[in-house]
């Protein structure tokens, strides 16, 4: 059974490209390209995994993060972020975040994650 | 106002003039009193030391105006009793004169010189003593006239008949129906005496005038000379023939003279006391002088010491101008030195997501590529290896970015386990363009032993990021080598951080870790970069020393501490 992903960046080029990448290596993959669009997406359908990014323009991401928890508490949540919010994908990991990636990434690692994240449902540290 | 509006250090001319102020404010303060002091006190002491002088002079002339007119009136006492004792045929004989005369010499010490019996017509009829001036016709005589008018009477002196200045007492006596005058000579050199022997300090004495200001004494050159002047002055003036008068007069060559004036027989006679006023109040102008001595050297004792003063405050004031200067500079360095950081993590932050979008449709064509693969068109191994340069440089990008980030960040005081090894490698990467640039060559020598230290990692980095720089800087003209040693030292780890530059100076060696201490050129160094090494070692229990010499180049050793009883674990 493929694997529900959602993944939320404003950056659209980002997304595009990473779901025609994951598609190919048989993820189910839906996109959003803000929070709102996240929630509602999230609303209307269960997914495995989801990646979030921490820095969008209408949300922060460690709310959206928050409103995922209440909405889906076994939700497996991967943040992406650049170097300069460490600090925030760690209080990411505090308010339930499986784990953090920075930008840019290897697809590998990623995945890798992602099988992760759906297998233990939360990180094994 | 320019060099004050100027954010550059104040002029000199600024320095100056504040120098000038503080000079002429504290010159002011402190002379206002010492001028008054020196004025006042000495001008009522000379007032009050002039009169106390004066009254004293008075009391003097008033005793000896008393010892005077007294020896005068028993002068012609004696000569009364003489004439009036004995019955006159006696002293009509010579014989009995003489012996008078030398009963009054023998009783009264040379107080008479001769005596004589003069009649009615001038003629002398009887006379004793050393000249022979029996039947002398005194007819003419100024004193004769007088004498036929007085009952007794004193006369001016006068040269006489025997040349020789001197004065008469003489008696009245009606004798059978006619007027006889009784005279005697008074000693002159006894008289004289009675008046010479008043001198006060260098310059009083004492005379006797008559009413037309002829000298009834003694006289020394110096009333000879003022003679003119006294004699318009005193004798101009109203003297009243009771009481003393005081005078201060000033001659011709402006010397200031005093007289002290008093009567004598009945206002005939006057007796002066003159002194120079210089002599009278020398008191007062020694006073005066040392005033004048103690204010001069007050005023060069106090113009001495504000001028130090305001000279050491002002260089004082100086200083933390400089320095405050120097911290304006740094405060504007740090201010741009901070949106700068900001700047760059901004920067790096949006290009990490272009950059991520390269990488995976990098990925993406690959992936695509595979596909294809069996189809194998021709350059296939090209796109391949050219698809992966791609995704390389974005990591490379990625690493920079990271970088940048990593030192845009305030200095983490959070300790965490840290392996020193690496971070210094992290540290001379960041250095490496740098050093190529300044052809200098950084060497490496990491012992494989060492164990992590518990410390901040970018408080570590910020401190081997310094000496390097420091190292660089020092041989940013001659390049070099600087050779970086990692290595155990007791409960220590030692970071050796050596160049081969030219060294510090033996001098300056004691002074390096001071903060603001700089031998930079003004606007290079802010003097807070070792200080804050070092502010940063100790804070960790740690140590930063250094050894150099110049032309040889110089040593930084860090010590840092790491906890002893993990070792045996390890």
């Amino acid at each position: 059974m493929k694997i529900k992903l959602l993944i939320v960046d404003d950056e659209e080029g980002y997304v595009n490209i990473l779901s025609k990448r994951l598609t190919k290596r048989d993820f189910n993959v839906t996109t959003a390209l803000s929070g709102t669009e996240a929630i509602k997406a999230l609303r209307h359908q269960d997914f495995d995994a989801a990646v979030l990014d921490l820095k969008m323009e209408d949300m922060d991401g460690i709310e959206v993060l928050k409103i995922f928890k209440k909405m889906a508490p076994d939700l497996s949540v991967i943040m992406l972020t650049g170097h300069g919010s460490e600090q925030a994908a760690r209080d990411g990991l505090v308010h339930g975040a499986f784990d953090y990636l920075t930008k840019p990434c290897e697809l590998e690692e990623l995945i890798e994650k992602i099988y992760e994240a759906c297998k233990g449902g939360k990180a094994s540290d | 106002m320019s060099d004050r509006t100027n954010s550059s250090t104040h002029g000199l001319g600024y320095y100056k003039s504040l120098t000038r102020n503080m000079v002429v404010i504290m010159l002011v303060v402190s002379m206002m009193p010492l001028v008054l002091i020196s004025g006042i006190l000495p001008y009522y002491f000379h007032v009050s030391y002039q009169e106390k002088a004066v009254d004293h002079l008075k009391v003097l002339v008033k005793k000896h105006q008393q010892n005077i007119d007294r020896f005068l009136t028993l002068k012609l006492a004696d000569l009364r009793v003489v004439s009036r004792l004995f019955p006159f045929e006696q002293l009509l004989e010579e014989p009995f004169l003489k012996e008078c005369l030398s009963i009054l010499q023998q009783e009264y010490k040379h107080s008479f010189v001769d005596i004589g019996v003069v009649d009615e017509k001038g003629v002398q009829v009887s006379y004793a003593g050393p000249f022979k001036l029996r039947e002398v016709d005194y007819s003419r005589a100024d004193w004769f006239k007088k004498a036929l008018e007085n009952e007794s009477y004193i006369s001016d002196v006068f040269p006489g008949i025997r040349g020789i200045p001197h004065f008469i007492v003489t008696s009245l006596v009606n004798y059978r129906g006619a007027k006889w005058v009784v005279r005697a000579t008074v000693d002159f050199e006894a008289f004289n005496s009675l008046v010479e022997s008043i001198r006060i300090g260098k310059t009083g004495f004492a005379f006797i005038v008559n009413k037309g200001g002829e000298f009834q004494t003694k006289t020394r050159h110096e009333a000879l000379a003022s003679q003119g002047a006294y004699r318009s002055l005193i004798f101009g003036e109203a003297i009243t023939d009771e009481e003393i008068t005081f005078l201060e007069l000033s001659s011709e060559g402006g010397k200031e003279t005093i007289y002290v004036v008093a009567p004598l027989k009945n206002g005939e006679w006057y007796l002066v006391y003159q002194q120079d006023a210089s002599d009278a109040y020398a008191v007062v102008e020694r006073a005066r002088w040392l005033s004048l001595l103690i204010f001069i050297i007050g005023i060069l004792a106090v113009g001495f010491v504000s001028m130090l003063m305001a000279r050491r405050m002002v260089r004082k004031i100086k200083e933390s101008d400089q320095q405050k200067e120097m911290m304006n500079e740094q405060v504007i360095e740090a201010g741009k030195l901070a949106s700068l950081g900001e700047l760059a993590a901004g920067i790096a932050h949006e290009i990490n997501n272009p950059v991520a979008i390269m990488v995976e449709e990098a990925g993406w064509m690959e992936d695509l590529l595979k596909e294809e693969q069996q189809a194998h068109f021709e350059n296939a191994d090209e796109f391949a290896r050219s698809l992966n340069q791609i995704k390389v440089q974005g990591h490379r990008c990625k690493q920079i970015t990271h970088k940048l980030l990593s030192f845009a960040r305030k200095t983490d005081p959070t300790v965490k386990n840290v392996n020193l090894n690496e971070l210094i490698e992290d540290v001379v990467a960041l250095s490496e363009q740098r050093a190529r640039y300044t052809a200098v060559k950084i060497n490496l020598h990491l012992g494989g032993d060492i164990p992590t230290v518990t410390v901040s990692p970018s408080e570590i980095q910020q401190v081997m990021l310094n000496l390097i720089n420091n190292a660089l800087d020092a041989m940013e003209k001659t390049g070099g080598t600087i050779d970086i040693t990692s290595r155990v030292d007791g409960s220590f780890v030692v970071v050796d951080v050596a160049d081969n530059g030219p060294g510090i100076a033996k001098a300056n060696l004691t002074r390096i870790f001071d903060p603001f201490y700089t031998t930079k050129p003004v606007g290079k160094g802010t003097g807070l970069g070792l200080s804050i090494c070092y502010g940063i070692v100790k804070k960790m229990g740690g140590d930063i020393t250094v050894n150099s010499a110049k032309g040889v180049g110089a040593t930084f050793h860090v010590h840092i501490p790491w906890p002893n009883e993990k070792k045996g674990s390890e």
